[in-house]
C-alpha cells in the first residue's frame, strides 16, 4: 500500500526521536524556513570548521514545527552532514533532492543517500516534496551563509 | 465508538442527495488505487455539475464571441448570454443587476474596492471624493479573515497612510465584537460573513450598524456564505461584497463584486483600458457607468454563463434546502469529532449561527500527515492555515484540517471522516509504529 510505502518505519522512527534536535552554540549561521502552503517551520544552525567544499560540518543543530515527513527528514539531515564535510554533505542532498522531486522516476543511490533513501516514497506525493526538503534546504542556506566560499550545489532547480 | 444513527438527521428529506451526485460526474472517479471519491474540500473549490459544464460547452460550440464588441449575430448573442448571466447572478443574492461586476475571482473584487479607493486619492472626479482616506483614518477588518480580506487592506493602509485595526476572535470563535474598535476615525470595516476556517457566521447587521453610525463602509467578504445559505445582499445592507464562482458549483477565472449602485458610480477604476471608458483622447480619458467601468477589457465570457447555470441549479435545489442539509452534516461532523479522544474543533461545537467549515486538530498526529493518511482513504480535506494564518496563531494552532460539506455530500462521508481520523491516530499512535 503506498501509504506505509512514504511513511517508512525509519521516517517515523525519527518522527518521534529525533535525533540532534534543539538548537546550540556555537555556530556561524542560523536560518529560519517556512513552507508558506502549510506554515511548517525550520531554524537551523550550522558550526563549520574551515571554509569551502572541505569544510567540516561540526554541527546542524535545530528546532522545527512540522509533519512527520519535514521532522524526520531533518532528523536524517543531521545523520548524514554532522562530522562530514560540506562538498560531501552537498552531495547527499544533490541525490535526494534528485529523488524526491523525481516523480518516482530517479533510481535512488543507496550508497550516497544512506537512511535517507527511505523518502523515496515522498516523490509519489508532489505536495509533501516541500515537506522533505524544507530542513535540508534550511542547511544548504545556512552553509551559504557562514561561508562565501561555500559551494554550488549541482543539480539545483 | 459514536454512531451517527444518534444524530437527528433531516439528509435527504431536503435534497435528493444520491439524484443530484448523478450530476457530478467527478463523484464516481476512485482515487489512489481505486478508492471511491470522498471529497470534504468544498470550501477551497466545489465541484461542478454536468449542467454548469454543459452550459459553457453549448456557449463555446454555439454563441462564442467578445462580448460588447462588434455587431454581428455571433457578438449579440455572447453578449446576451454574458449579461443574462449578471441578472441571474444579480437576482440570486438580491442585488440590482447593475450592482454586480465581473471580476477574475474574489480576491480581485476585493482589491478592485481597495485599489478603486485608493485611487481616489488622486482622481480628479468630484464624487471620488468621498472615498478619500489619509494619515489619522482607520480601516477595521477582523482576526478571523482570509488573507484575501486581509492583505488587500494592509496595503491599502500602506498606501493611503490610515491605521489598520481589528476585532479579535473568542476562545469559542467568534468575534470579539469590542465597541472600542470601530471609531469616528474608522472609515472602511472589511469582515467575512463566514469563517472559512472556524465556520463562524458574523453578524453581518449588527457590524454595519455600528459601522453605519460613523459613516464607514463595509466590505463583506460573502465567499463562504453565498454558495450555502439564501442571501440578501441589500437585506443585509452592506456597500461591497465579494464572491466566487468556483465555490459554488460554478467555474473557477470568475468572480463577484456587489456594490451599492450609488458607490459603484463614484468608485474610482482600478484596471483601465477597454471597454471601460466613456471617452477616450490622447489628453485623457472619461469613463462609462458601472459595471463596465470596472470590467476593462474583453472579459471572461463562458465563466459568466456556467455560473449563471451554477445559479440556476442552486435555485432550483433551493437555498433553503441547501442549507438545511449542509446544517445536517456539520452537526453529524461535531458530533462524531467531538467523540473522538485526543481531537480538538476549532470554532464552534453547535450549529448554531454556524456554517459547514469543519477544522480540527488531532492529538500528536500533524495536519499534514493526517490528512495523507484520509487521502489513502480517498477522502479530500484541506490542511494548512487556510490563507488564515493570523487566526490559526491566533488559537495557538501552526495548521489544521478542515473538512467542508456542499450539497453533493452525505452523511456516510461524514462517517467515513470520523473513521479515517480514527485511522490516522492509530498510524501515528505514539505507543508504536502500527503499520
Amino acid at each position: 500500500m503506498k501509504l506505509e510505502t512514504m511513511y517508512q518505519e525509519i521516517i517515523l522512527d525519527h518522527y518521534k526521536n529525533p535525533h540532534g534536535k534543539g538548537l546550540r552554540e556555537p555556530y556561524e549561521a542560523e536560518v529560519h524556513h517556512v513552507n508558506p502552503t502549510c506554515g511548517d517551520e525550520v531554524t537551523v544552525r550550522v558550526h563549520l570548521e574551515g571554509s569551502g567544499a572541505d569544510a567540516k560540518v561540526v554541527d546542524l543543530s535545530y528546532d522545527a514545527l512540522g509533519c512527520s515527513i519535514s521532522q524526520a527528514a531533518t532528523s536524517v539531515a543531521y545523520d548524514l552532514v554532522v562530522g562530514h564535510t560540506v562538498g560531501e554533505a552537498f552531495d547527499v542532498l544533490s541525490a535526494y533532492q534528485e529523488m524526491v522531486q523525481g516523480r518516482g522516476k530517479v533510481e535512488p543511490d543507496e550508497d550516497v543517500l544512506d537512511d535517507a533513501v527511505a523518502f523515496a516514497g515522498v516523490a509519489a506525493y508532489p505536495a509533501r516534496v516541500k515537506c522533505a526538503l524544507l530542513g535540508w534546504m534550511a542547511f544548504k542556506d545556512a552553509v551559504a551563509q557562514a561561508d562565501d566560499n561555500a559551494p554550488e550545489l549541482e543539480g539545483q532547480r | 465508538m459514536t454512531s451517527l444513527a444518534s444524530v437527528p438527521t433531516t439528509a435527504g428529506a431536503t435534497l435528493d442527495v444520491e439524484k443530484l451526485r448523478a450530476d457530478f460526474p467527478i463523484l464516481s472517479r476512485t482515487v489512489r488505487d481505486g478508492k471511491p471519491l470522498i471529497y470534504l474540500d468544498s470550501g477551497a473549490t466545489s465541484q461542478r455539475p454536468r449542467q454548469v459544464l454543459d452550459a459553457e460547452r453549448h456557449f463555446l460550440v454555439t454563441s462564442n464571441a467578445a462580448v460588447h464588441r462588434g455587431a454581428h449575430a455571433l457578438s449579440e448573442e455572447a453578449t446576451d448570454a454574458y449579461e443574462s448571466a449578471r441578472e441571474r447572478i444579480a437576482a440570486f443574492v438580491g442585488a440590482d443587476y447593475g450592482e454586480v461586476v465581473f471580476t477574475k475571482n474574489a480576491t480581485e473584487a476585493l482589491n478592485l474596492v481597495a485599489y478603486g479607493m485608493s485611487n481616489a486619492l488622486t482622481s480628479d472626479d468630484p464624487k471620488a471624493a468621498r472615498f478619500r482616506v489619509g494619515p489619522g483614518d482607520e480601516v477595521v477588518v477582523t482576526e478571523m479573515e482570509h488573507h484575501a480580506n486581509l492583505v488587500p487592506w494592509q496595503e491599502f493602509c500602506r498606501r493611503t497612510g490610515a491605521t489598520l485595526r481589528w476585532f479579535g476572535v473568542t476562545s469559542d470563535g467568534r468575534l470579539d465584537l469590542d465597541p472600542s474598535v470601530i471609531t469616528e476615525r474608522t472609515r472602511i470595516v472589511a469582515f467575512t460573513h463566514q469563517s472559512n476556517v472556524l465556520g463562524t457566521v458574523t453578524p453581518v447587521e449588527q457590524i454595519v450598524a455600528m459601522a453605519k453610525a460613523v459613516g464607514a463602509y463595509t466590505v463583506l467578504d460573502a465567499c463562504q456564505s453565498v454558495p450555502h445559505a439564501p442571501i440578501d445582499l441589500h437585506a443585509l445592507g452592506v456597500d461591497f461584497a465579494a464572491f466566487s464562482g468556483h465555490k459554488m458549483l460554478g467555474p473557477s477565472g470568475i468572480g463577484v463584486l456587489y456594490g451599492r449602485r450609488e458607490l459603484l458610480e463614484a468608485l474610482p477604476p482600478f484596471l483601465t483600458g477597454g471597454s471601460m471608458i466613456e471617452l477616450v483622447r490622447m489628453e485623457g480619458s472619461t469613463y462609462a457607468a458601472p459595471p463596465a467601468r470596472f470590467e476593462a477589457g474583453v472579459p471572461m465570457t463562458s465563466q459568466a454563463v456556467g455560473l449563471g447555470a451554477a445559479v440556476d441549479y442552486l435555485n432550483a435545489l433551493g437555498m433553503e434546502n441547501v442549507h438545511a442539509h449542509e446544517n445536517t452534516l456539520t452537526a453529524a461532523a461535531l458530533e462524531g469529532l467531538a467523540g473522538i479522544d485526543g481531537v480538538t474543533i476549532i470554532g464552534p461545537r453547535n450549529t448554531e449561527s454556524r456554517g459547514g467549515a469543519v477544522s480540527f486538530e488531532i492529538d500528536g498526529v500533524h495536519p499534514h500527515d493526517a490528512s495523507q493518511v484520509l487521502d489513502d482513504s480517498g477522502i479530500a480535506v484541506r490542511v494548512g492555515h487556510h490563507c488564515a494564518w493570523p487566526l490559526h496563531r491566533a488559537f495557538g494552532v501552526q495548521s489544521s484540517i478542515r473538512a467542508s460539506f456542499y450539497v453533493y455530500n452525505t452523511l456516510d462521508e461524514v462517517q467515513a471522516l470520523l473513521d479515517g481520523v480514527r485511522r490516522a491516530q492509530d498510524f501515528f499512535a505514539h505507543d508504536g509504529v502500527s503499520l
